[in-house]
Parts: structure tokens; sequence; C-alpha cells
């Protein structure tokens, strides 16, 4: 399967996501921002990073760059879109997923490894999790407190539509814990903490077996590999 | 060249971290009588031509579709700036 990461002026974790797809058996292609050329990839990774300097709001030139005129169409019409970090505040700001990530509620930049429970399995990126799986990836962001007013958050959970709910700690002041969302058809999934920086032994965070072993990111990449076997 | 000024703030009922942060600071240096500090944004958008209520309503469009997010923020004013023309339909507007 063809995978495209797009890399805006500004993105830091493009090539990460790229590693990362290409780890769990897939095939990374990089796309530009600037062109309206998905390059007939058959799935869309929008990565972390700072997009136009964070200007504005987080995502919001981004979301109005060129190839997001493909990447919402695609996304429209069922093609996986997978938006981390920055690529979740792109989402946002596209409104392919709803709410808005605002400032952390502590006012720091906060890096950790993050305990996260899967909340739903329906999505093209989740469905290689189990129910309720507790998973550690790392997160690092300034800007990932997720809020929405509360008719939207009670759909959100009534609907089943959050993919992930921080455990532990709450890192940044996220309304009800909620660390990623993905959309009603279950092809668009976005979230502040990185999958991709945990997907190799010896560069992952930490686990009770050894020291930087975890690799609970891999699974969202090989999910999505496992739609094209699917189709 | 005329200018049309946008103003931006966050909504009130949401924390704004940076707002606290400057209040702080200033009850730390003893300015009791100030209370909350809320932080917005001010675009000043240079135009060509004359700034008309037809234009202005663009800009009021303009505001609301890219210049703010509606789910965080809201546009208290767009107002030509020196003109005394402005936009109908924006809350709060009153200097």
């Amino acid at each position: 399967m063809r995978i495209g990461v797009v890399t805006f002026p500004g993105s830091l974790d493009d090539r990460d996501a790229m590693r990362a797809i290409r780890l769990a058996g897939g095939e990374p292609v990089a796309l530009w921002h600037g062109t309206h050329d998905l390059d007939g990839v058959e799935a869309i990774v929008l990565p972390g990073g700072f997009s136009y300097g964070d200007y504005l709001r987080c995502g919001a030139i981004a979301a109005r760059s060129p190839i997001m005129a493909e990447v919402i169409d695609a996304a429209n019409n069922g093609v996986p879109v997978l938006g981390i970090c920055n690529g979740f505040q792109i989402l946002v700001e596209a409104q392919l997923l709803p709410g808005g990530l605002i400032r952390n509620d502590h006012g720091s930049f906060i890096r950790r490894n993050q305990r996260l429970r899967v909340e739903s399995t329906d999505s093209v990126f989740t469905s290689g999790f189990e129910q309720g799986q507790e998973i550690t990836i790392p997160l690092k962001n300034g800007e990932g407190g997720f809020i929405a007013d509360d008719e939207t958050l009670d759909r959100l959970e009534g609907e089943g539509l959050v993919a992930f709910r921080y455990l532990d700690v709450n890192p940044n002041g996220s309304l009800r814990d909620i660390a990623g969302l993905r959309n009603e058809r279950g092809n668009v999934v976005g979230l502040m903490p990185h999958p991709e920086h945990a997907v190799e032994p010896g560069f992952g965070p930490d686990t009770s077996d050894a020291m930087r072993s975890g690799v609970d990111g891999l699974t969202f990449f090989t999910s999505v590999l496992q739609q094209s076997v699917l189709k | 060249m005329p200018t049309i000024v946008v103003e931006v703030m966050p909504k009130a009922e949401l924390l704004d971290p940076a707002g606290k942060a400057v209040a702080a600071a200033l009850h730390r240096l003893g300015h009791s009588a100030i209370g909350d500090v809320r932080i917005g944004k001010r675009f000043e958008l240079h135009v060509s031509g004359e700034v008309d209520a037809e234009l202005l309503a663009s800009v009021q469009q303009l505001a609301a579709d890219m210049l703010s997010n509606g789910v965080i923020e809201d546009v208290v004013s767009v107002h030509g700036s020196g003109t005394g023309v402005r936009s109908n339909g924006v809350a709060g507007e009153t200097r």
C-alpha cells in the first residue's frame, strides 16, 4: 500500500512518519503541500510539526494550502487520513474533525511518554487494537488542549467517536481527557500523541520489558495496511 | 492606504493561559486594581480603494471563515480604520 505523507513548511515529523510506514510494511510517498497532486496514494498522513510557524492558529494556514483541497476530497471519499499532532490541528481546522485545539492549560510545552486508552477500534487506524487496550506513545505539544461545546462532546461520546483518551494525567487540559478522535465513517483519525515515534525497538518509550522497547504506535500503520488486504 | 481592522478574541468561557500569565505578573507587580486579562488578536488589512459596506461585508465573511475559528474564538469587531465605516451585525462593537 502506498501511503502519502504531506510536508508543509514547518513540518517536523514527516520523515518519522515515512519511516513508520516503511517499518510497518507500507510504501511511503512524499507529498508536497504546494501541489494538487496526491500521486495516487491509498492513504494519507498529515504529520506533526509547526506548519507555518503556528501563525494565525495551529494548523489554520496549512488547512488552506493547495493540497488540502485534494486531501479533503479524498477524506470525504473514504480514503484513510491520519493526522498526528499538528496534523490533528490541521484536520480540525479543515473541519474534517470537530472541536478545536488550544494552548495547554498549564501554559507550557509538554513532552512525555503518554499512556492512552483505545476507546474506539472502529477506524482504519485503530482496527488492530483491542477495545480498551492501553498503549504508551510519546506526546509533545504546546497547544494540545482539545475543546468543543458540551453538545458536541456529548455527541462524540454517544457516537463512539472518541478514539483515544489520556490515562494517568491529562497533559494539556483536554476536555473529557480526549486525546484523539475518529470521524463517523472511521477513515479519518486525529490525535495529539505521536504513534510514529513508537515503532521500532530501541527508539520507543520504555516498557516493563526493556528500555525504549515500546512499539505501540506501529499498530496505527499496520491497521491501515490491513485495510488494503481486506479490500 | 485604507485599512480594515479585524479584532478577534478567545471565547469568554475558555481558559486563556496567556492572559492568565499576564494577569498573574501584573498582580505580582502590585497592580491590584486589575482583575482578569484576556489576550486577543488585531488584524490590519490594507486595502486598495475605498472601504465601503460591500468590502466590509466580504471582510466580515473572511474574518469568520479564516481569521477566526468559531469553535474557540469570536470576531468582536470589523471596521474601517479612521473612516467611520463599520460592518453591521458584529457583536461587541462599541467603540
